[in-house]
């Protein structure tokens, strides 16, 4: 086989290699919608995370505007102290309500954050004071057993 | 009785010093083979055209199993998933299940029986047929002129067929998912990405495949270099590549797999 055959099938081989590397990063991951350029970080405490892991989403109004970076756990207070970091582009209000949502039923849990009315924006580092934390499953149905248990006799 | 004792522990170390020496012998070997590419590099064209004889030659087998394990992927991680009412998490098995795992690995093996068994071959019969002395007899290296170039062609198309064969088998999931079954193009793509990382996840199988060249190229050009010069000899060799290549590639896959994906 002549060489410049050779080289242009080495080439194309190359090519369709880095194609399918970028199709990897691009539609496959996360690479064009996840990194953002600048960032600052935001810390909330909550009674209880739920299942939130670091890297998880921060979504407000739907949309993802950060992600998590660290969970830790706060031996003096015991609650988790949950680090995030948010887009540069956008600010948020000091009374912003921090709270630990599923998404669809059993789907991954992020932080979400409803923009309260103050005029002063949270900074880099600042703490989020109103928070509330995720709703667990079985708490839940066995208050609603409970509910049921105690106002059952009387109707019959 | 105490003397069949001492002959079978003996026979137990003459043997792993056998296998010692033979991996003493390797690294000195790799050694040299990193040592002499640097002239290997000068004529370029023959590490291109070893990329030629392992990379593309090697395309249609990687194309198509990775089509097919997609393909099965998505049909059976359906199954299960649907039990759960959870069809459209299909695009994070498969693509989380190619990208981390099976497509290093599969690749690898492929990789290692297709083209790693023809270097060992055409290595050692350039040994049995007296080619690689007649080069030294020249003044031409054979490591710079024959090994280096086959080692470096193994390890630039190695990491390149790994992507390949990820593409086409998310490509395949997408088919069976999407096309097919009818499971939400919309939801399988976004949770995909909403769950792939570039870096924990694509780039981790990238490094991986990148590793698994390495090894699976060295034991090709080190079991030919090291072949008995005869065709049993050779034959044997050939065997062990792929033997040895397969093993080294699950072992090492244990090893960076707990390594990179610890806590996630």
């Amino acid at each position: 086989m002549n060489r410049k055959l050779l080289d242009l099938w080495v080439g194309v081989f190359v090519v369709i290699g880095i194609a399918a590397l970028l199709f990897l990063a691009l539609k496959v991951g996360n690479l064009s919608a996840s990194n953002f350029l600048e960032t600052y970080p935001l810390t909330a405490k909550f009674d209880n995370i739920g299942g939130l892991k670091v890297r998880g989403p921060v979504k407000s109004a739907g949309v993802v505007v950060g992600r998590v970076s660290d969970v830790r756990f706060d031996p003096q207070t015991y609650e988790a102290v949950v680090t995030f970091n948010i887009d540069a582009r956008y600010k948020f209000p000091k009374d912003t309500f921090a709270s630990i949502l599923t998404a669809g039923l059993l789907g991954e849990q992020y932080i979400g954050l409803d923009a309260g009315g103050d005029e002063k924006m949270l900074k880099s580092g600042d703490v989020i004071a109103k928070t509330q934390s995720a709703v667990v499953l079985e708490k839940l149905i066995s208050q609603f057993l409970f509910s049921k248990a105690s106002e059952g006799p009387e109707k019959k | 009785m105490a003397r069949r004792i001492l002959e079978v522990v003996a026979g137990l170390g003459h043997r792993v010093n056998e296998k010692l020496q033979r991996m003493g012998f390797a690294a000195r070997f790799f050694v040299m083979l990193l040592v002499y590419s640097g002239q290997s590099f000068r004529r370029l064209h023959l590490t291109i055209r070893e990329v030629y004889f392992s990379g593309v030659l090697s395309l249609l087998i990687i194309l198509v199993s990775g089509l097919f394990v997609g393909l099965v992927l998505g049909l059976q991680g359906y199954e299960t998933l649907q039990r759960y009412g959870s069809s459209e998490a299909l695009g994070i098995l498969v693509a989380l299940s190619l990208t981390r795992e099976l497509g290093p690995v599969v690749a690898g093996l492929l990789f290692a029986s297709r083209a790693g068994s023809s270097i060992t071959a055409e290595i050692g019969l350039m040994k049995a047929t007296e080619q690689l002395k007649a080069m030294d007899m020249m003044a031409v290296n054979p490591i710079a002129r024959v090994v280096a170039p086959r080692f470096w062609g193994g390890v630039i198309s190695m990491p390149l067929l790994a992507a390949m064969f990820s593409a086409m088998g998310i490509f395949g999931g997408y088919l069976i998912g999407v096309v097919f079954i009818g499971v939400d193009e919309g939801a399988f793509w976004s949770q995909m990405q909403a769950s792939v990382d570039f870096r924990n996840d694509v780039w981790n199988g990238v490094i991986k495949s990148f590793v698994f060249g390495v090894a699976v190229s060295l034991i090709a050009v080190f079991e030919g270099y090291d072949s008995v010069p005869t065709a049993e000899g050779v034959s044997r060799a050939i065997t062990r590549t792929v033997v040895n290549s397969a093993l080294a590639i699950l072992a090492l896959d244990f090893v960076l797999t707990s390594f990179m994906f610890r806590g996630l």
